[in-house]
């Protein structure tokens, strides 16, 4: 594992595969602690010959290049999440990108959900941990399908990940899909999945100033759940402050407090789900008819 | 803490490219990486120290230039400069900022032999 910064890449094991790894030159993460600064000097072609020696220690200087490339470092990414997303449209599926610190209730608020939804809306769930499949255990124990990704020392999902998992759920038309991300504020900020939403979930355990330490979280995401409130009687926990620091980062952001345990919220929770899927499935049949008429 | 997955990316496009282009090893990256790219500018020098190794940039000096965060502040209609996405306009303290720039990270371009 890396010292800095505590995660690799090259461990991802989505279920039922053998171990895929999305980076195929198999990246070595041990590493020791000695920096060697072993620069090559590229200008040495213009050097005078050292003094008294007369010996020219140059290559051609028409042997070094630059080339221009001006690429997003997170293009590759991107052109992935592209992709699922125009999927995801084709089929009228709303995808939402659960994300919270490690402790939130983001699965206990899924299978609340699942059960709340059940006979309206089918819900289809990708779970991402660095390990276990015990969340996948438990959406499957409410019926809904779901597969696990351990994303091993990975710190986040990435849009390819999200998409060899659709490929394997081959979610139904008009449905919701869940991405459940690695518990982690800070990563899974900068990666797109090709979802229609972040969804930011804070518990009321946590501290309200949350969204001002993790602000880019809270920034990318439209919609943040305040969950576990029917705690608030037990604590000392400020909502209109933590509401204020979540519109100071980001002003459109959208709030809903609920509890997944006693239901409270939930209500206006699955109200918001049902008005995205609606307009993924209007969304999906404008497309189709849009293909209709370019083929006739 | 996803800088690891970056330098990865980084490393991938530098490889693709000088190969592309018929280099045999890479001398220098420049990468061009914003304020508020949520990129911790150091980790990102560890990181691809680690992933460049057996690559054709495997000895190649990185540099990288920093770019300003900017944004447009609604309650003042100015053009200002922040640090952080939680920061207040620096002349009105207002928090209605929209960003403008200095959140994006690029690979600018490379010397290849």
């Amino acid at each position: 594992m890396c010292v800095t910064c505590g995660c690799g890449s090259n461990q991802t094991h989505i279920e039922g595969d053998g171990h895929t790894h999305s980076h195929a030159d198999g990246t070595v993460h041990s590493h020791d602690l000695d920096h060697d600064h072993d620069h090559l000097h590229r200008h040495e072609a213009a050097l005078a010959p050292l003094p008294g020696t007369g010996q020219v220690v140059a290559t051609d200087p028409a042997a070094t290049r630059r080339v221009q490339i001006e690429r997003d470092i997170l293009a590759h990414n991107d052109a992935h999440a592209t992709r699922n997303r125009a999927g995801l449209a084709q089929r009228g599926i709303f995808a939402l990108n659960l994300v919270s610190s490690p402790g939130s209730g983001k699965t206990t608020l899924l299978v609340r959900t699942i059960e709340l939804l059940a006979g309206q809306l089918p819900v289809a769930v990708v779970e991402g941990d660095q390990q276990t499949h015990f969340d996948a255990d438990r959406i499957r124990a409410t019926g809904a399908p779901a597969l696990q990704i351990n994303t091993g020392k990975g710190c986040h999902l990435d849009a390819a990940m999200v998409e060899a998992a659709i490929a394997r759920l081959s979610p139904a038309d008009d449905s919701v899909l869940m991405i459940e991300n690695v518990g982690n504020l800070v990563c899974p900020a900068a990666f797109d999945l090709g979802e229609a939403h972040k969804v930011v979930v804070l518990s009321v355990t946590e501290g309200e100033d949350k969204p001002l330490k993790y602000p880019d979280m809270f920034h990318a995401a439209s919609l943040m759940l305040l969950n576990k409130v029917d705690l608030l009687p037990h604590l000392r926990f400020d909502v209109a402050a933590c509401i204020a620091n979540a519109r100071q980062v980001n002003p459109g952001i959208q709030i809903i407090e609920l509890s997944a345990t006693n239901d409270q919220g939930m209500d206006r929770w699955l109200a918001w789900i049902a008005r995205g899927a609606a307009a993924a499935k209007r969304q999906r049949m404008a497309l189709a008819n849009a293909a209709l008429v370019t083929s006739a | 803490m996803h800088e690891m997955s970056l330098a990865e990316s980084v490393r991938e496009i530098v490889d693709e490219t000088a190969r592309a282009h018929g280099g045999t090893r890479v001398t220098l990256v420049r990468l061009e990486i914003g304020q508020l790219a949520q990129v911790e500018i150091e980790a990102m020098r560890f990181a691809f120290e680690v992933v460049r190794r057996g690559s054709l940039a495997a000895l190649a000096d990185l540099e990288i230039q920093e770019i300003d965060g900017s944004a447009w502040c609604m309650a003042c209609s100015s053009p200002v400069v922040i640090a952080r996405r939680s920061e207040p306009c620096p002349r009105c303290h207002s928090h209605q900022l929209q960003v403008t720039g200095g959140d994006r990270m690029r690979v600018i371009d490379i010397e290849i032999v």
